[in-house]
């Protein structure tokens, strides 16, 4: 598979970024877009090649923070368990909220809807319950041991988002060219005609609402390790749920390395509004909004969609083979 | 516990809360029937009318009930133009891009009242605003109950628009048939946007209500637009009378669910109620299918 081997060049490069720099002000910055990245090739399985558009990822984000760090502060298990254990409660809510929502048949409008309100339920009960610090949030102890997945540096930490980015980014590539991702973009394009020919959509919807959960649970449970505290307006809030669905859209819906490069573009967004405006509360968010909806209006295929199209005017490709095929030659 | 000196009293409050919610329903049920789509960007543009309503007063010393009548023509307006200049456009006709869309509008909307006005909240002081009436056992703030008779004054009227004028009928002809309606020679990106402005003038009439007795923050619309969804799909989506229905439905539950369980999980009460109408019956109460 040639996307592979793209995925490994890239990350490698990446990779190499904490051995030129030591800059906590970039490795951070770095280290947020992978974060974001995460979150967003989640929202991408789904609803990018699923056409399935979640407003509710903070269940899955939030569930893969909490359930990090609750396991560590009120049971003692060893972080990296925890960690495991988060990506699997989210992997699992999302299951849940799946089954229930595709037996109902909700899609379009009502499943955006459904999906927010879980999030909301999950937000409020979070807010409230003794188990999750309530109000005051979940703080873990600090604890500068790899055992415990804390370090001295950033740069440990780096890697280790790099290389989940990296895992999600090949798990991405390889559906692509399954069977399962051909039935999960069939349902995108028509989901009756994928019924009549023969596709469970109902089961193919689910695998992708949970792979999906856990991909995004990866991303709150990372978020647990590295900023070490928890709140309900962090874990569940509506800011983590736009941003989800904001990388993927700005970088390229439905493709395997728009979340990342989305992710790029709204955290530079990011900075640049905090370098304009000092730290006022807000602009940045009014920034991505802009940005959403123009990207919507008039580049529907994000940044890769500009990138493939800038490719193919300066390097017309020699033979006429047709952009589609092409794709598909893995 | 169920004593009619408490019950009576969290039912009419509760009645008297659930008409306001009915009237941010009847805006989201009206845009959802003929446009097909949820705008997520009602709370916003509830909290960016009730900072208007606040301005009006502080500025031209204008009442909240005064008020109405200048706010609901300019948020008709406002409705109209981001539908025709800018949801439409760029949603280039797919459901999908819309939902997208309005979601950035409402991102957009609140957070620049936030940058503008950070998170402070703001209340103004009437003179009448803790006026009570006394109805058996229970006293009501007369701001409430105003606002319980205008909801219905409004919601007549919208039934009358859309029965007897040849804007209404277009506009039911486009949410049946759109395609048809077009046929006929119907400008249905006019109708989308006039649809959009009464969506949107409902929530203009909606804060003007609310002002008296509520608060104004960034977050303000959001309180409310949530209940909307639920109220929506509890009454079926599109459906006038079902939005009444279950914007009184919602507030009564609201109020003794408050009462018996406390602020935070009766707040969870209407989620709760609003994911089990979601999976059970999506069609709503009312309405006519999924």
């Amino acid at each position: 598979m040639k996307g592979l081997a793209s995925i490994l060049v890239a990350v490698t490069l990446l990779g190499t970024v904490p051995l030129i720099t030591s800059s906590n002000v970039v490795l951070n910055f770095l280290v947020v877009v992978f974060l974001i990245a995460l979150v967003g090739q989640g929202w991408n399985l789904l609803g990018g090649y699923g056409g399935q558009y979640s407003f509710g990822h903070a269940a899955f984000f939030g569930t893969g923070a909490y359930v990090t760090a609750i396991l560590q502060v009120r049971y003692g298990i060893n972080a990296w368990l925890g960690f495991c254990i988060g990506i699997a409660a989210g992997a699992l809510i999302g299951t849940v909220i799946g089954a229930l929502s595709f037996r109902s048949r909700l899609k379009g409008s009502y499943f955006a809807l459904v999906t927010l309100a879980f999030a909301e339920v999950l937000r409020i009960m979070a807010s409230v319950a003794p188990i999750t610090g309530a109000g005051v949030g979940t703080l873990i102890k600090l604890d500068l041991r790899p055992e415990a997945f804390q370090f001295q540096s950033r740069a440990p930490f780096y890697w280790i988002v790099l290389g989940l980015v990296g895992v999600s980014l090949m798990l991405i590539r390889v559906i692509e060219d399954s069977r399962f991702g051909a039935y999960l973009v069939a349902v995108r394009e028509n989901e009756d005609a994928a019924q009549a020919l023969g596709v469970n959509t109902t089961i193919v919807k689910l695998g992708a609402m949970t792979i999906s959960a856990a991909i995004t649970a990866a991303g709150g449970c990372f978020y647990a390790q590295y900023f070490l505290f928890v709140d309900a307006a962090i874990a569940y809030g509506p800011w983590i749920s736009i941003e989800a669905l904001l990388a993927p859209i700005i970088g390229g819906i439905g493709t395997v390395f728009g979340p990342l490069l989305g992710a790029l573009v709204v955290k530079t967004l990011g900075e640049f509004a905090k370098l304009a405006t000092g730290d006022a509360p807000g602009l940045d968010l009014v920034i991505y909004g802009c940005v959403l909806v123009l990207v919507v209006a008039v580049a529907p295929r994000g940044v890769a969609g500009i990138l493939s199209d800038l490719r193919h005017r300066l390097l017309p490709p020699k033979t006429a083979v047709p952009t589609s095929l092409e794709r598909g030659s893995g | 516990m169920l004593s009619p000196v408490i019950l009576l009293p969290a039912v009419l409050n509760g009645l008297m809360t659930g008409a306001i919610y009915a009237l941010v329903a009847l805006g989201l049920t009206l845009i959802y029937g003929v446009l097909h789509i949820i705008n997520f960007a009602h709370g916003a543009l509830l909290t960016a009318a009730m900072f208007a309503v606040f301005f009006a007063y502080r500025l031209f010393g204008l009442d909240p009930y005064v008020a109405a009548i200048f706010l609901t023509p300019l948020f008709f307006m406002l409705g109209y133009g981001l539908q025709r200049f800018i949801i439409g456009p760029a949603a280039h006709g797919e459901d999908r891009n819309m939902l997208l869309v309005t979601l950035g509008l409402a991102v957009v909307i609140e957070n620049s009242l936030l940058y503008v006005f950070r998170a402070d909240t703001r209340t103004i002081n009437l003179p009448y605003a803790f006026d009570v009436v006394e109805v058996g056992p229970a006293f009501l703030a007369v701001p409430r109950v105003i606002a319980f008779i205008v909801v219905f004054a409004v919601a007549l009227s919208l039934g009358l628009i859309m029965r007897w004028t040849d804007t209404g009928k277009a506009i039911r002809a486009v949410a049946k048939e759109k395609l048809g309606a077009e046929l006929a020679g119907i400008d249905v990106a006019h109708i989308y946007a006039i649809t959009f402005g009464l969506g949107t003038a409902c929530l203009a009439i909606a804060a003007c209500l609310l002002i008296p007795t509520y608060y104004i923050s960034p977050h303000a619309g959001n309180a409310f637009v949530l209940i909307a969804f639920t109220i929506v799909v509890l009454g079926g989506m599109g459906s006038v009378a079902g939005a009444l229905i279950g914007g009184l439905f919602v507030g009564v539950v609201e109020s003794l669910s408050g009462y018996y369980l406390g602020e935070s999980l009766g707040q969870i009460s209407i989620f709760v109620m609003f994911i089990l109408v979601l999976l059970v019956r999506p069609s709503g109460l009312f309405g006519e299918r999924a």
